[in-house]
């Protein structure tokens, strides 16, 4: 690399790191608050869950068959059953949101109306009541417990066939995937558009303020009055902001791969954990850096563009726009593409790659596409750049 | 004595927005900024371009150090062209005017460095040159203080030493005195003085009479973008007073207007 480059690229990380604030804001807050949003949103929804779980409930029921009651205290031994009829007044005891408590009532003479209950009549089937308060996790538990059981009830009685039943004697798994898989395909749909995203956050943060604020501080001018070639100060920006907005993307990251679990284990019996090999890794960090590159250099061709860093956010947040519907594409889509011309597509090309290496899918046929197509348009954006280097209009014009 | 720089023909028109159609009260979608500039500069002398706001002084020394690019004519600088070989010219000249800035974030000593590395000068030289450049000018007190906790005055001597870090052949010096406090202008004037007895050549747009009248060896008079009259003081002012023959130029070139 030329020496006026890495003038520009050591200039770059100077004035970058020499900013705790900005240090710190670009590259260690996307990463905790990642980790700490993630984390207590998982937290909350498993104390949710939790919360309630072993509490126990009064279970108040009028005319309930006897052959009930021992299945409901099978199905959850935290209910403590009370006999005993309830009107509207009883009822509206439940709106107190503290109560531990779930009201039952079948129809009087439940077993004989039902066994002679004619659906081809046309008359409404008996009505079995369950009074509860769902913002009451105990009292909902129960109401879920009781709405579960009582619809296994129900299909007993005429019961024609199973399916998937687990009582079998030879315990063959139905769903023949394993929870390796199961977890991969969670991350392939979710992480690469968190990765496009952060990436594109963290060159959002800081390259604005390298072109588009060189220019509204008058400071471009003096670098252009050097002998330095203007393709030399293009690749030492362009490099310079790739490279830090790696960092930043790393850091986000990180927090994902560290809460993300915390979040998504939440009584799901799916273990997301990432099992990922040598080659996984690899094959991503390429296809991370070849995706920075590209997105510093259309930040820093649309910062150039700009009068000033207020000015450069207006041009750039249509395409983050485009860049994060195109991270939802693998929730839309089942698999990876096989077409490597699908991988000359800037943003696209990231996001399938990495959806496909998350997936337990990777092929390198798709990875070096992907890092040649963004290389050429990496070397096509530090070429544009040099020509807006050299517009007096573009750096100049007010 | 020998010509360092030859300007011939050098233009210049610019479009304007609408905004600076306002501004500068005309419906005309084009200004002619420069219309065929041509004059010489002797190595180790000072040429000033005397000349109203607006005149083009600026877009000249603009076009001179490759900021921007001429529509017609050439101006060869110690056997560089401005048009064919901006670079060199870049390496050879030292360019101030206000529109230039250093960052604030860093250091006098820093952008010393920074700029040194980018004109390529050697490390040895770097730090010598710096210590004497940083005493002459008063900044070495202020090394390691950052641009943005520094004076006026100290900001405007750091935006002088960083054009020179490579010791230029020409300086380009934009309105010179143009915002100083007049301690800083002296120690600049003077400075200019002790350029030109090392042999410098340089190149300055004022406005101001006695500043060229004191520094300069020879002026060129710009009105509209046109050099009216080029040569020493004495073949300018034809007897008169700079001001005075400034005027009855400017009158001249108005038709009476004034």
């Amino acid at each position: 690399m030329k020496s006026n480059t890495l003038t520009i690229i050591k200039k770059e990380y100077a004035r970058f790191f020499g900013d705790k604030s900005l240090v710190f804001t670009s590259v260690i807050m996307p990463g905790l608050l990642i980790y700490l949003i993630y984390s207590l949103m998982g937290d909350g929804i498993g104390k949710i869950i939790s919360e309630g779980a072993n509490e126990e409930v009064t279970l108040q029921v009028e005319n309930m068959p006897q052959s009930l009651e021992a299945m409901i205290t099978e199905a959850d031994s935290a209910v403590k059953i009370i006999e005993q009829p309830f009107g509207e007044e009883e009822v509206s005891l439940l709106e107190d949101k503290d109560l531990n408590m779930v009201m039952l009532r079948f129809p009087e003479n439940f077993d004989s109306t039902i066994a002679t209950y004619d659906p081809s009549t046309g008359e409404l089937a008996p009505n079995v009541e369950i009074f509860h308060n769902s913002t009451n996790n105990a009292s909902e538990r129960v109401y879920q417990t009781l709405t579960a059981m009582l619809t296994m009830y129900e299909d007993g009685m005429s019961n024609r066939f199973d399916v998937n039943r687990i009582d079998c004697e030879v315990q063959q798994p139905y769903d023949l995937a394993t929870d390796e898989e199961k977890g991969a395909m969670i991350w392939s749909k979710l992480l690469p558009m968190l990765i496009v995203m952060m990436l594109f956050s963290g060159t959002m943060a800081i390259a604005p303020s390298a072109i588009a604020g060189e220019k509204e501080r008058g400071t471009i001018a003096t670098l252009l009055v050097t002998p330095m070639r203007r393709n030399e100060l293009a690749l030492g920006k362009i490099v310079s902001l790739s490279s830090i907005a790696l960092l930043s993307g790393i850091s986000s990251f990180i927090g994902i791969a560290l809460s993300l679990p915390k979040m998504l284990n939440t009584g799901d019996d799916v273990n997301i954990g990432f099992n990922y090999g040598v080659n996984d890794y690899i094959a991503l960090l390429i296809v991370i850096i070849a995706t920075v590159l590209v997105m510093a250099s259309m930040v820093s061709i649309l910062s150039a563009l700009a009068k000033d860093v207020k000015n450069a956010g207006t041009l750039i947040t249509p395409f983050m726009l485009v860049i994060m519907l195109c991270g939802l594409l693998p929730m839309l889509q089942s698999g990876v593409s096989e077409n490597l011309a699908v991988y000359c597509i800037p943003f696209y090309n990231s996001i399938e790659v990495m959806a496909g290496v998350l997936g337990h899918e990777l092929n390198w046929n798709a990875v070096m596409t992907t890092l040649i197509s963004n290389l050429a348009y990496t070397g096509i954006a530090v070429w544009g750049l040099t020509r807006m280097f050299n517009s007096e209009k573009i750096m100049f014009g007010k | 004595m020998e010509e360092i720089l030859r300007v011939e023909g050098l233009s210049k028109t610019f479009t304007l927005s609408k905004k600076q159609q306002k501004i500068e009260g005309t419906t005309e979608r084009r200004k002619v900024a420069v219309d065929g500039l041509s004059f010489t500069a002797n190595r180790g002398e000072i040429f000033g371009l005397l000349g109203p706001n607006g005149a083009g002084k600026t877009t000249t020394l603009r076009m001179l150090s490759t900021l921007i690019k001429p529509d017609s004519g050439d101006a060869v600088l110690d056997g560089c062209s401005v048009v064919s070989d901006p670079e060199g010219v870049r390496g050879k000249i030292g360019f101030l005017t206000s529109e230039l800035k250093l960052e604030d974030f860093f250091t006098p000593n820093y952008l010393f460095d920074f700029f040194s590395r980018l004109h390529q000068v050697p490390e040895d030289i770097v730090n010598v040159r710096k210590k004497a450049m940083f005493e002459k000018f008063g900044i070495d007190k202020f090394a390691e203080v950052k641009v943005k906790n520094l004076s006026t005055g100290m900001k405007q001597k750091l935006s002088i030493v960083i054009s020179l870090v490579h010791n230029p052949e020409v300086i380009i010096f934009d309105e010179p005195t143009n915002g100083l406090d007049v301690l800083t202008a002296r120690t600049v004037t003077d400075y200019l003085q002790e350029l030109r007895g090392e042999g410098k050549t340089i190149i300055l747009s004022t406005h101001i009479f006695s500043l060229v009248e004191r520094l300069c060896d020879r002026v060129g008079i710009i009105i509209d973008g046109k050099l009216t009259h080029c040569g020493n003081l004495n073949e300018v002012c034809d007897g008169m007073t700079l001001e005075d023959r400034f005027f009855e130029i400017y009158k001249e070139q108005k038709g009476g207007e004034q």
